[in-house]
């Protein structure tokens, strides 16, 4: 089999902090990570590279050069081959315009029976990269795959999960499918294959290489656009209680039965 | 638009590089450049980002978009599980003819499924002025494919300005398709809507950047603009009993290839329901609880007051509760009378998802929390002490 799976480096969000002087967010020191859901799309295929012999992971990426660094950690988890598209004209795009040059990437891969991605980026939250680049491939989608049953010849089987449990579903392949932390463990890079993925090419392409027009990727091709970015108000300042432990308890019992919360 | 820095302006002092959300600003003999990773936040050109005023907004060659006067109406996809709608179409149906008087047009459903037609009733009640219906025994229950092709074909040939779903896993998964298929732009999990006075565009506000930021996002040349909206964010309308409106019975026909999965079964969780939309009281643990035992103390709390139990990411994350009990801006938006956060610092992804509560108790051993700049009132201490008091209050 050959699996493709789409990664994105994002900031790690969950460390970073605003400046409650400035209301501006406080970047530096955050550090740069293969987004958390992707971790479980590679675990995925990796897996089943375990499972079926000759089996080849490929890993995909569009970002800047510096995510090179967590195409290299792919490599080092157990992927074969890794792919970064990078370009200016690439920047500033919108999950519809990302989805256009990610889809150029995978066929200029070439023959492949899965593609796995993260549901969403910790960044965006927008759960939407995924299932676009199935459209504009042409190939069906499953969205938030918590477990795989069965890879049969032409389907796979795969449980997705809804709010109040999951459905089953038996898609064609080749297909998309994102992955949620549920699906399984991501495993931990060792020495040796440290060692080894830095021996391995990663391959940039450009939008010459992909033979795309720079009018239909990045920034120009975004439908949305963000027209302003704020830091949420904070409510009102409420009332710190004091006293010892059970002077509080009681003063906060009092204070809401009084409102008539309690 | 894009950034462009005045290089006049610049004075190559380096305090942008760490403050772009994006990390998009670097140093080139001495001064900022923009990189590739720009996404025109506009963050730079707030005035405390830059003290010398050196980013500017510019215009670039634009794509064109599509004829924008040919679009109308809103539209609400109305979600069906099981032959019952699901709460947050209801709610969308009220913000969506909101958005629809402020447009100066009406606000529709559109619903798929396979005799589902008491729905339609229910949907003029709640003040449809048009649904839209797709009746075939392929759309029984949701399957991406089949609906993506029927919603898409509808919205080619009625236009609508705009188009609203749940951020339901299903909302999630349809939107994507629909929107990608459409070639037009989706902004997903909207907290806020607005109709812009001037030109009538719809102003989508959502979390972003983890929740660090909110960001107004707009779709200005292409159509249908397309949002998701978080279950529990919007009121519901009044019923109003035996309103009648227009049904449009959409044309349905599938041919092989079309579809290309099938949903053989589904399966509702053993695992115990939370309801937290509908919780009157939550009481939230999170990494302050330090192991997965702590939750046990949250839920005698929660019991105790007719609650749920809700957490923070970090305990998700750390594996100490299930995701189903997650609140904020990648689990469930509340808004319970009483909100009570034990041992969650307040990560604004989690504020986002409750801060409009009625009440919120805030009960934490930093007295810098930020989770304290949005409580009512405020405990500063360890929680394994606190908790057991205000038990002993309650009596």
């Amino acid at each position: 089999m050959k699996l493709l799976v789409l990664v994105k480096q994002v900031p790690d969000t969950n460390e970073v902090t605003i400046d409650p002087a400035t209301g501006t967010l406080i970047r530096e020191g955050v550090p740069s990570i293969l987004n958390p859901d992707d971790a479980n799309a590679l675990e995925e295929a990796l897996a089943l590279k375990d499972q079926y012999p000759g089996t080849t992971v490929c890993v995909i990426s569009m970002g800047p050069p510096q995510a090179m660094y967590m195409l290299r950690e792919c490599l080092a988890m157990g992927a074969d081959e890794a792919y970064l598209l990078s370009s200016r004209v690439f920047g500033g795009a919108d999950t519809c315009a990302t989805s256009t040059t990610l889809a150029a990437g995978v066929e200029k891969i070439g023959k492949y029976d899965i593609i796995f991605a993260g549901r969403q980026a910790i960044d965006g939250d927008t759960a939407q990269v995924g299932p676009q680049t199935a459209q504009r491939l042409g190939i069906p989608s499953v969205t938030y795959v918590q477990k795989i049953r069965e890879i049969k010849e032409k389907t796979v089987v795969v449980e997705r999960a809804l709010e109040d449990g999951y459905e089953v579903i038996e898609i064609q392949k080749p297909c998309v499918l994102t992955a949620i932390k549920e699906l399984n463990k991501p495993r931990y890079m060792t020495v040796r294959q440290i060692e080894e993925a830095y021996q391995k090419e990663i391959t940039v392409w450009d939008e010459i290489a992909l033979n795309v027009n720079p009018k239909d990727v990045g920034l120009v091709a975004s439908p949305t656009q963000v027209f302003k970015s704020f830091t949420p108000p904070p409510k009102g300042a409420g009332e710190m209680l004091h006293g010892t432990v059970s002077e509080m308890a009681a003063t906060l019992v009092a204070k809401l039965t009084e409102k008539h919360v309690l | 638009m894009a950034i462009r820095v005045i290089n006049e302006k610049c004075k190559g002092c380096e305090k942008c590089v760490p403050l772009c959300p994006p990390g998009a600003i670097f140093m080139e003999n001495k001064l900022a450049v923009i990189g590739p990773e720009c996404n025109v936040c506009n963050q730079c050109l707030e005035p405390k980002f830059c003290p010398f005023g050196a980013f500017e907004k510019v215009a670039q060659e634009e794509v064109a978009g599509v004829d924008l006067s040919l679009y109308k109406d809103v539209w609400v996809f109305a979600e069906q599980r099981e032959g019952k709608l699901m709460g947050v179409s209801i709610e969308l149906l009220g913000e969506g003819k909101r958005l629809a008087d402020d447009v100066g047009c009406k606000v529709c459903a559109i619903l798929c499924g396979e005799h589902v037609e008491d729905l339609i009733t229910e949907l003029f009640e709640y003040g449809a002025d048009i649904v839209y219906y797709a009746n075939a025994p392929e759309l029984k229950t949701y399957n991406t494919d089949a609906y993506t092709q029927v919603i898409y074909q509808a919205i080619l040939k009625y236009k609508p300005e705009i188009v609203l779903l749940g951020a339901t896993h299903i909302g999630r998964d349809l939107g994507p398709c629909i929107a990608v298929k459409s070639e037009t732009g989706l902004t997903a999990d909207c907290t806020q809507l607005d109709i812009d006075a001037e030109d009538k565009k719809l102003m989508q506000t959502r979390p972003a950047f983890g929740g660090n930021l909110m960001a107004t996002i707009v779709c200005p040349k292409h159509r249908p603009q397309m949002s998701t909206v978080r279950p529990g964010v919007m009121a519901k309308p009044e019923r109003v009993a035996n309103r009648v409106a227009e049904r449009i019975d959409l044309e349905v026909s599938f041919k092989k290839g079309d579809i290309r999965m099938d949903v053989v079964e589904i399966v509702k969780a053993m695992k115990e329901i939370v309801s937290l939309t509908d919780a009157e009281v939550i009481v939230s643990g999170g990494a302050g609880l330090g192991n997965a035992e702590g939750f046990e103390l949250v839920k005698k709390l929660a019991d105790r007051l007719g609650g749920v139990v809700g957490s923070s990411r970090a305990a998700v994350d750390a594996g100490w509760i299930d995701h189903s009990h997650q609140v904020g801006q990648t689990g469930t938006t509340v808004k319970p009378r009483l909100y009570i956060a034990c041992g969650i610092s307040g990560a604004i992804q989690h504020l986002a998802g409750m801060q409009s509560s009625d009440y919120i108790v805030a009960i934490n051993k930093a007295e810098n929390a930020p989770i304290f700049e949005v409580a009512d009132y405020g405990i500063c201490g360890d929680l394994y002490k606190v908790i057991p008091a205000i038990l002993d209050s309650l009596g």
